[in-house]
């Protein structure tokens, strides 16, 4: 195996393209250097980008924030500005590990292993988070949503790897949350996951929604049903059974040892239900 | 040995004094079983079964053999035929004979200059097998039609034409069953299995061995009893005891688990063969996939009580499967069962067999959670029904002094009322429940045991006190030994050092087990003190030319017995020590026992639980154990030991489980899907000591180690099921299992 610290993002580029073998990236190395204790790979190529300019940095812009890829769980949490505008998204990324974890962990590390049970994805895909891309053709941005195509993969390109993510701005009375299901209360895996980021006029009437399920299909899923149900509701009754009845019809999970198809499905509705309640309330919604 | 006298003021035990390990394990000093290291020593690893049943057809080695840094490989036939049949068993589960017979089953291990390349030579070796069908569940192997595991292997005792998996059958119990079910008012029968579960010791096993061309060796090993993996190891490789020297580690965890061997006898072997020390530690992977998980079980109850609580005849039918070896967990658990209470009628039958699985090794009063989980689940459905509160009944029903034990002897001096009692009037018991949220309660019970114990105890020339004994501390025992030791000499805890021998150093120990070590050490400790202060008493008397009847010992010193003995101002331990040469030489003490008298425990746990009706999600909300301990030597270990058990449990209760696919494979050989309770997942476990003296120890001690996991299973349970509205009547209770129970009862 080698380990290379190249010196700029044009030089990761070329060594990343060059590759031949089996390549990682190390971030946080929270499920690298886990999987190759595991022996589950064995990386030809290890390149650490975190000393890259940018890649610890937290920037405001354009009334939102850039996220250097290489900044932990613990610094984000930390970060009052991120923490009062997507609290969802802090709170997804929180949830991962513990607190050794927390101060490596990534949330693009999270998003690039792949797991359709990654805990920060949904919040970041619910926010409309936008992934900042570099390659040999230079940089490009794509939506957090369309990264992952599957269990372990990702739609990055041979040579490409992200440099930050993009949380955007948003109005007044506007928030989200993000809740997950596991047996134990922390160092676990999701068996069902939701966000939910709300956006309210003056009356508390739900003007725009997402929603978002992990854990439930082979990546995160958007629930456009879902959405429509909450938009034009102050999260009445009514709304919250089509929001539940959506969920669970988006909902294409594996039975395995960590959930039952049934369960899974059941769950997702209930933290749907449930998120999407703390996001109404942090928005400013009174019910 | 008889309790000195019912009411004693201790000095020292009874105190909270500091640990001795404790420094040395903060700070990363104790040395545990991977921690040795020597001189040009080897890497070994060791192949396992990918099959859960199969037939070796041939294992080639020749490709391994010619890889870079490799020096030895070692399979079965590198073993020598023990004459026991348990370490033969223990032999063929180190290495397989000509079937592997579970998933992990080692076959074949490799010594080599490095870990990558003892690795990379691991898989260059070839084993050709045919693949056999297997089963993993109790019930299905006792299935006449099953695949047989091991033939032959059945004991007399189990009826001609079961399934050759079925390897043992015992039978408890007295009394007239069909009149006293005639008898009852209400009567209940359920089923109930339980998953096994793994121990879960944080340190992985792990050996350093040096075994030369002329026999002689030394191992250093992380285990519950040293002398074990010497008798072990020298019938497996063949060697007397005498040559092989075995010292234990410090030791992260055994619960039970680490009572027996699995690397030590492939570490020897490697070494013999490559001439070199061997190291071998195994991964959390192997740790769950090859050594031993406790039993899973299928068992049914009946009970029949009186509509005023009084049950009227009992009955159980227990099945644990341990593995793919003969195991006698069963028996404990049979007569485990109903332990707790004073039953006119009553009939325990067991049935040991075998499955694909790994061989089962003790966790923790073996056999016992189970049985008592089925038994405590049922008494609490008739209370619910009766509409009885569950202590009142424990407490009609309850075992004492004088009752007929459901599996024979009759009880001595026993806490199981006092803890009930306890338990009833603790603020616990009353406090006010909410929505989703249940009480649950359930007795538990263990033996204990003494057995076979040596203590040295050595007066050094400046007054302290070494003791050597032949028991890893697994719980805090050398704490308890020391100032056992102070206590009875009267000196400080602090001029007391006690450690652990080899076995070259003290005669044989049986393992720490049975929550035997302070008990029986304890007790050992106490004769050997006694014996030095005899001694004293005898130099003294000497140093003074009167007889040895005219000194007497008191508060630490040799006295003159009284006005006759003439003027001599008292000699301290120190003073005697410091002429020790000119008196006649060093000064010991030393005993050697069988103990019994360990005296049976009783426990009382008590926990609230609330249910989350949308997710099947169990919180735990309290929990308060009652334990009597005789007399609690170091209230904190002691505690500890209760907090501990009522852990464990818990996780056996709600997630643990050794789950198995269809392809007999194990599915969650690693901590993260195995899932052991965190911190954040349990509330503060509040204790209770309640100190009945035990008459069979000069301090009253009893053992506390075991009983504390034998309640939680049907506590949680009971709770659980009162939360939720729904009786649960398998284990784990995992979310998905409680939420589809509460389904089912909305769907009528
Ligand atoms: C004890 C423990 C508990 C955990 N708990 C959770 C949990 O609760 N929830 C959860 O979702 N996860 C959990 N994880 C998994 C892991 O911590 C997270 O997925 C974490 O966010 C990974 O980030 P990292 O920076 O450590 O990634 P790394 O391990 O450094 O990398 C992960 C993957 O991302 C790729 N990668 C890294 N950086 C880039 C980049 N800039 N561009 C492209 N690809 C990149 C790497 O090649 C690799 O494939 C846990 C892990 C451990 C060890």
């Amino acid at each position: 195996m080698r380990y290379v610290k190249p010196d700029s993002f044009e030089n990761a580029a070329q060594l990343l393209f060059d590759s031949t073998g089996i390549t990682r990236i190390l971030a946080g190395g929270t499920d690298v250097l886990v999987q190759m204790k595991a022996e589950m790979v064995e990386p030809d190529l290890l390149i650490d980008l975190k000393h890259l300019s940018g890649m610890r940095e937290i920037t405001h812009e354009n009334g939102g924030f850039r996220i250097g890829a290489a900044v932990s769980g613990a610094e984000l949490g930390e970060h009052a500005g991120v923490n009062a505008l997507w609290p969802g998204v802090v709170e997804g990324m929180e949830l991962i590990g513990s607190t050794q974890v927390q101060g490596r962990a990534t949330m693009v590390g999270n998003l690039c292993n792949g797991s359709p049970a990654a805990d920060s994805v949904p919040a970041m895909v619910t926010a409309g988070a936008i992934a900042r891309i570099h390659g040999p053709d230079g940089a490009r941005d794509i939506p957090v949503y369309e990264v992952p195509t599957g269990p372990g993969k990702t739609s990055l390109a041979r040579g490409e790897f992200i440099t930050s993510i993009y949380l955007p701005a948003r109005p007044e009375n506007a928030s989200d949350a993000y809740l997950r299901f596991i047996p134990r209360t922390e160092m676990d895996i999701a068996v069902s996951s939701a966000a939910v980021s709300l956006e309210l006029d003056s009356k508390g009437i739900c003007t725009e929604a997402k929603v978002a399920i992990g854990a439930v299909a082979p990546t995160v899923r958007l629930v456009d049903d879902a959405s429509a149900a909450l938009i034009g509701t102050s999260l009445d009754d009514d709304a919250i059974t089509k929001l539940v009845a959506a969920v669970e019809a988006a909902c294409s999970p594996i039975d395995d040892k960590r959930g039952t198809i049934a369960f899974r499905t059941k769950t997702a509705g209930v933290l749907a239900k449930r998120a999407a309640k703390i996001a109404y309330a942090r928005a400013g919604g009174t019910s | 040995m008889a309790l000195d006298t019912p009411k004693r003021d201790f000095k020292i035990v009874g105190t909270r004094v500091p640990r001795p390990d404790g420094i040395d394990k903060v700070t990363g000093k104790a040395a545990y079983g991977a921690d040795i290291t020597a001189t040009g020593m080897l890497h070994g690893r060791i192949l396992r079964s990918p099959h859960a049943h199969a037939r070796i057809i041939s294992i080639d080695t020749s490709a391994a053999e010619a890889a870079e840094g490799v020096k030895a490989i070692v399979t079965s036939a590198d073993f020598a035929t023990p004459d026991d049949a348990g370490i033969r068993d223990i032999r063929d589960n180190c290495l397989a004979l000509d079937k592997v017979l579970y998933d992990g089953h080692a076959i074949a291990a490799v010594a080599a200059t490095s870990k990558s390349a003892a690795k990379a030579a691991i898989r260059l070796i070839r084993v050709e097998y045919e693949i056999l069908p297997h089963v993993t569940d109790v019930d299905a192997a006792m299935k006449p039609d099953a695949p047989i595991v091991q033939s032959g292997r059945a004991f007399e005792s189990v009826p001609a034409g079961m399934s050759q998996n079925v390897h043992s059958h015992v039978e408890f119990g007295h009394g007239d069953l069909d009149a006293g079910f005639a008898n009852a008012d209400k009567i209940i029968e359920r089923t109930f299995k339980t998953a096994a579960t793994h121990q879960g010791y944080i340190e992985p096993q792990a050996c350093m061995a040096n075994l030369g061309a002329d026999g002689r060796g030394e191992l250093w090993c992380c285990t519950q009893g040293q002398y074990m993996v010497r008798e072990n190891c020298a019938a497996i490789l063949g060697i007397e005891a005498s040559q092989l020297r075995v010292t234990s580690s410090e030791i992260g965890g055994g619960f039970g688990g680490k009572t027996t061997t699995f690397i030590e006898p492939v570490a020897l072997a490697l070494s013999r063969k490559s001439g070199k020390p061997v190291k071998i530690v195994m991964t959390r992977e192997e740790v769950f996939r090859a050594t031993g998980p406790t039993v899973s079980t299928s068992m049914d109850v009946k009970i029949g009580m009186k509509n005023d609580g009084r049950i009227t005849a009992a009955r159980a039918e227990l099945r644990y499967q341990g593995g793919a070896f003969p195991n006698h967990t069963v028996e404990f658990g049979a007569q485990a069962a109903f332990a707790a209470y004073d039953l006119a009628a009553v009939q325990t039958l067991g049935w040991g067999v075998m499955t694909n699985r790994p061989k089962e090794v003790a966790y923790r009063a073996p056999g016992a959670p189970t049985a008592i989980y089925a038994v405590e689940s049922v008494v609490d459905e008739l209370c619910q029904q009766l509409n009885l509160d569950p202590l009142d009944v424990r407490l009609l029903n309850a075992a004492r002094k004088g009752t007929l034990s459901a599996y024979g002897p009759t009880f001595n001096e026993i806490g199981l009322v006092a803890t009930l009692e306890a338990a009833k009037n603790h603020p616990h018991y009353t406090a006010p429940l909410g929505e989703n949220q249940g009480r649950g309660l359930s007795c538990g019970f263990w033996f204990n045991f003494g057995g076979n114990t040596c203590v040295s105890l050595n007066l050094n020339s400046d007054g302290t006190v070494g003791v050597v004994e032949g028991n890893p501390d697994i719980g805090g025992s050398r704490a308890s030994i020391s100032m056992m030791a102070a206590e009875e000499l009267g000196i400080p805890y602090d001029k007391v050092r006690t450690v652990i021998a080899d076995t070259t150093s003290l005669g044989f120990n049986d393992v720490t087990d049975g929550s035997r070590v302070t008990f029986a050490v304890g007790l050992a400790t106490i004769e050997a003190a006694r014996a030095a202060k005899n001694e004293m008493c005898a130099r003294v008397a000497k140093l003074w030319g009167i007889d040895t009847d005219a000194v007497q010992w008191e508060d630490g010193s040799v006295k003159p017995a009284g006005p006759n003995a003439g003027e001599h101002a008292p000699m301290s331990i120190a003073d005697i020590a410091a002429i020790a040469d000119e008196t006649g030489g060093p000064i010991a003490g030393h005993h050697e026992v069988n103990a019994d008298g360990a005296g049976v425990s009783f426990g009382v746990h008590l926990v609230d639980t609330e249910v989350d009706p949308e997710t099947g999600a169990t919180t735990v909300l309290r929990y308060t154990v009652f334990q009597d301990a005789g007399k609690a030597v170091h209230p904190d270990y002691v505690e500890g030991q209760m907090q501990g058990g009522a852990v464990q449990g818990i996780g056996w209760a709600l997630n643990e489980e050794y789950i198995y696919g269809d392809d007999g494979l194990l599915q969650n050989a690693s901590l993260l899907d195995y899932r052991v309770p965190v911190a954040s997942d349990l509330p503060n476990i509040e204790t209770v000591i309640l100190e009945i003296p035990n008459p069979g120890h000069p301090y009253g001690v009893r053992g506390v180690g075991e009983t504390p996991i034998v309640p939680p299973l049907a506590a949680i349970s009971n709770a659980v099921s009162r939360a939720a509205g729904i009786r649960l009547t398998e284990l784990p209770m995992s979310p998905p299992r409680i939420l589809h129970a509460i389904t089912q009862r909305r769907d009528g």
